[in-house]
């Protein structure tokens, strides 16, 4: 594509330099490298400027509409002139329902933004500083230690996340060379029979992903962690890569040795700056030392958009296009990233089938507590548990409690008659609600519930690719009939968009909306 | 794998591999309205106005892009599809300006639907943008764009590879947009009007038709249709005239040509005007 016009803006010097060193030498035609490198000019400068466009253009070979097309889909990249500081300020959920107001710098540029995915630690903001040195900076509450540990979460606070000799003291690379031994069909065995779902929202059994990949008879797999967590009131893999990065490594491997994969991503959370830099001297320790045994780790930032967790979604942002969802069928076991067979799994589930392979077993699941409770953070607790039984945990006296929002702003309302249910995927089915991404958000009776449901349907509305009509008017036209209060109306759009949308997203939209209406709490 | 059979509304549909649902739909003369669909394009599956219910299936799937496979059962009028053809409709109503698409009066009857129950009296939630005029051949109307995604495709990879426009933004304020949004004369567009002929809300037209809707002088009654061949170079285009009141207004090549297969250049589509200029000389002369 020689003939591609190109603009006459020319970069800066830094934004030159800046550009140049995110890309390898002879990227040309190298479309899954726009990514990075639109972070690396917006990193350097503070946005993404028509001169630093266009050098990105000339070097990858892509045409500057298209590359434009790419930047603007993502809240992270600005194509106008910003300011090298602003802040974040999440406007979501858990730190909307907090009475403490986070305390931010003076004269500083304020920009809106959906769950920072730092609900434990609410109210929070994070504030950008681009530069030579880019860093990102969380204005919130101190760290909370895990509250209720398990297999999943043992080392998380207790060894030094940068070191590989902790990790291999504390038993890490057991695992994965146990299963080298034994071989890939030995993995899949051992994760089926745990009954290992996937943990971030659609709980697909795990095996049978890794068994699909792993048979498709054509030569490159791939393996994604999808790590985009951006579910309001979602932090769990958060913790997870922050304080077991290595664990994260190890599992990777270990899905990359079961799927006969060589080459595997981590799409991280733009936001997750602490968990990139864990993860990146993770990989970097664990391939040194010649743990990964010739499996390559690559970490591929998201750029503010909660889209690209969805499971097609993920590859198109790897492969340098909109992060727009595929059509299913084919299904990404089949033809996923690049077109390859691929196996898309959340960070829980990587790191449980890793707990299964040591001999722990699958017995407990990862909880996100927020909202109205006294002990926010992380509960790893056996599965069973009852939705009561955590919220008491978590310091909430059952009487204060209005209802609890389960699964995020795709799942659910449960109320306090229903805390008995049992945190599984029948438990909740039956009380019409989701473990979705363990989010277990408790909101006492000061929440008002019209305001909560308007945050959620504008969330949707902001997050909505735009690619199809029934989600990208639908949570439009949401936001607006529940303001004005039009259920008849709202019920309608509701099921147009459940049954006609092409993606998970707006298949849910509704959900959490139709379930305050069910149960009466609005 | 040789041909099979899919059921459609209880009757058994013979099908070829690789063969959709919706021309399994076309062949027994079912009307499935589509919107994003091209016979040129690859399926979008983006208006999400052909869904069918598909047993089996949660949710309903797109009839212009879901392949047949044996043994399929498939409804096109059931309560679910009848209810989202008439919702997308609305969605679409509601929030552009649908004047000048083709059958949607027709379908808004058919599926009952009623875009007005969806107008919110705040009109940020309706996109009106001034039309983009920043050039002599064709005019950009975003306000009737339902982001179907053709323009970007005829003029991307599937056609003309002159990628000019693409989707920019996210959600409801995404639009067609160049880079930076830049006038088209300051970008790659080459004016072949491959986007023009694919756009099936009107919101990219011909300069002279744009004219004359706004002057109010567009009349299809008194327009008449004519295919020629192409009188400039020696490839063979077909061009099919649109002519009203003895004028040429607009220039299009059948989708169906094997040359061209609806495509045109920037001479074909848009030069046209020396055949109705007055001084042109209709015998020899020497002065």
């Amino acid at each position: 594509m020689s003939d591609i016009r190109y603009r006459n803006e020319s970069p800066s010097a830094e934004e030159v330099i800046a550009i140049d060193a995110a890309l390898p030498i002879g990227c040309a035609g190298r479309r899954d490298l726009l990514l990075p490198a639109l972070h690396a000019a917006n990193d350097r400068v503070g946005w993404v400027s028509p001169g630093a466009l266009n050098h990105i253009c000339r070097t990858l070979e892509i045409a500057p509409a298209d590359a434009y097309s790419v930047a603007t889909f993502y809240d992270l990249l600005r194509v106008s002139e910003m300011p090298s500081t602003v802040v974040l300020k999440c406007v979501d959920l858990a730190c909307r329902i907090n009475a403490a107001s986070v305390s931010l710098p003076d004269d500083v540029t304020l920009i809106d933004s959906p769950c920072l995915g730092l609900c434990e630690r609410a109210p929070a903001a994070a504030m950008r500083i681009a530069g030579e040195t880019p860093s990102l900076e969380l204005l919130a509450a101190p760290e909370v230690p895990v509250q209720i540990r398990g297999p999943l979460s043992a080392r998380i606070g207790v060894i030094d996340p940068s070191s590989l000799d902790a990790y291999l003291a504390s038993g890490g690379f057991a695992a994965l060379a146990t299963a080298r031994a034994n071989g890939p069909e030995w993995v899949a065995d051992h994760v089926d029979a745990a009954g290992l779902m996937g943990r971030g929202g659609a709980a697909f059994p795990t095996a049978r992903k890794w068994r699909a990949v792993l048979t498709q008879p054509v030569e490159q797999h791939y393996v994604i962690a999808n790590a985009d967590e951006s579910e309001p009131g979602t932090f769990k893999d958060r913790i997870v890569m922050e304080g077991d990065p290595f664990s994260v490594v190890e599992a990777v491997a270990l899905a990359s040795f079961a799927t006969a994969s060589n080459h595997a991503f981590i799409y991280l959370r733009g936001e997750y700056a602490v968990a990139y830099e864990r993860l990146r001297n993770a990989i970097d320790a664990s391939t040194s030392a010649g743990l990964l045994d010739g499996i390559g780790i690559e970490i591929r930032r998201g750029a503010g958009a909660y889209i690209c967790g969805e499971e097609t979604a993920i590859f198109n942002s790897i492969e340098g296009f909109r992060g727009e969802p595929r059509s299913k069928p084919p299904f990404p076991v089949e033809v996923g990233l690049f077109g390859k067979p691929t196996a898309v799994n959340n960070v829980e589930t990587l790191v449980a089938a890793l707990a299964i392979c040591r001999g722990e077993g699958s017995a407990t699941k990862l909880f996100c507590l927020s909202g109205h409770v006294t002990k926010p953070g992380l509960y790893e607790v056996p599965v069973g548990t009852t939705l009561g039984e955590i919220v008491s945990m978590a310091g909430a006296d059952h009487a204060d409690v209005q209802a609890v929002l389960m699964g995020g702003s795709a799942g659910a309302f449960a109320l306090p008659a229903e805390f008995d249910t049992p945190l599984t995927a029948e438990g909740m089915r039956a009380i019409s609600a989701t473990l979705g991404s363990g989010v277990v958000m408790v909101l006492d009776h000061s929440v008002d519930m019209v305001d909560y449901t308007n945050r959620i349907a504008e969330f949707f509305q902001h997050e909505s690719c735009g690619q199809c009509v029934p989600c990208r008017v639908g949570t439009v036209r949401q936001v607006e009939l529940l303001r004005k209060g039009d259920r008849a109306l709202l019920r309608e759009v509701d099921q147009v968009m459940t049954d006609a949308s092409i993606c998970g997203l707006g298949q849910t939209a509704a959900s959490a909306i139709r379930s305050a209406i069910e149960k009466g709490l609005l | 794998m040789s041909t099979f059979s899919i059921l459609i509304d209880g009757t058994d549909v013979d099908m070829e591999p690789g063969q959709t649902i919706l021309t399994g739909c076309d062949s027994q003369g079912l009307d499935t309205p589509t919107l994003c669909y091209g016979d040129t394009l690859t399926p979008k599956n983006a208006c999400r106005v052909c869904v069918v219910e598909l047993e089996g299936s949660r949710v309903l799937v797109p009839a212009c892009s879901r392949k047949a496979e044996p043994g399929m059962v498939v409804h096109t009028e059931s309560a679910r599809v009848q209810h989202s053809r008439k919702m997308v409709l609305e969605l679409l109503g509601s929030s552009v300006d649908m004047s000048q698409t083709d059958h949607f009066g027709e379908w808004t009857n058919r599926y009952d639907a009623q875009p007005e129950r969806l107008v919110d009296a705040d009109s940020r939630t309706r996109i009106n943008e001034e039309p983009k005029l920043d050039n002599d051949l064709y005019g950009r109307d975003y306000s009737k764009c339902i982001l179907c995604y053709k323009c970007v495709d005829a003029c991307g990879q599937q056609w003309q590879n002159s990628f000019a426009i693409s989707v920019a933004g996210r959600g409801f304020l995404s639009r067609i947009s160049t880079e930076f949004d830049a006038p088209l004369t300051d970008s790659a567009c080459v004016y072949c009007g491959n986007c023009v002929a694919v756009c099936p809300t009107g919101a990219l037209t011909p300069m002279t038709e744009y004219h004359m809707r706004k002057t109010g002088t567009f009349a299809p009654e008194r327009q008449t249709e004519t295919t020629t061949v192409c009188p400039y170079c020696g490839v063979g285009c077909n061009l099919t005239l649109h002519v009203q009141d003895n004028e040429i207004f607009k220039v299009t090549s059948p989708t169906d040509h094997s040359v061209t297969h609806g495509n045109l250049c920037i001479k074909g589509r848009f030069g046209f005007s020396h055949v109705s200029i007055n001084r042109r000389g209709n015998l020899p002369s020497v002065e």
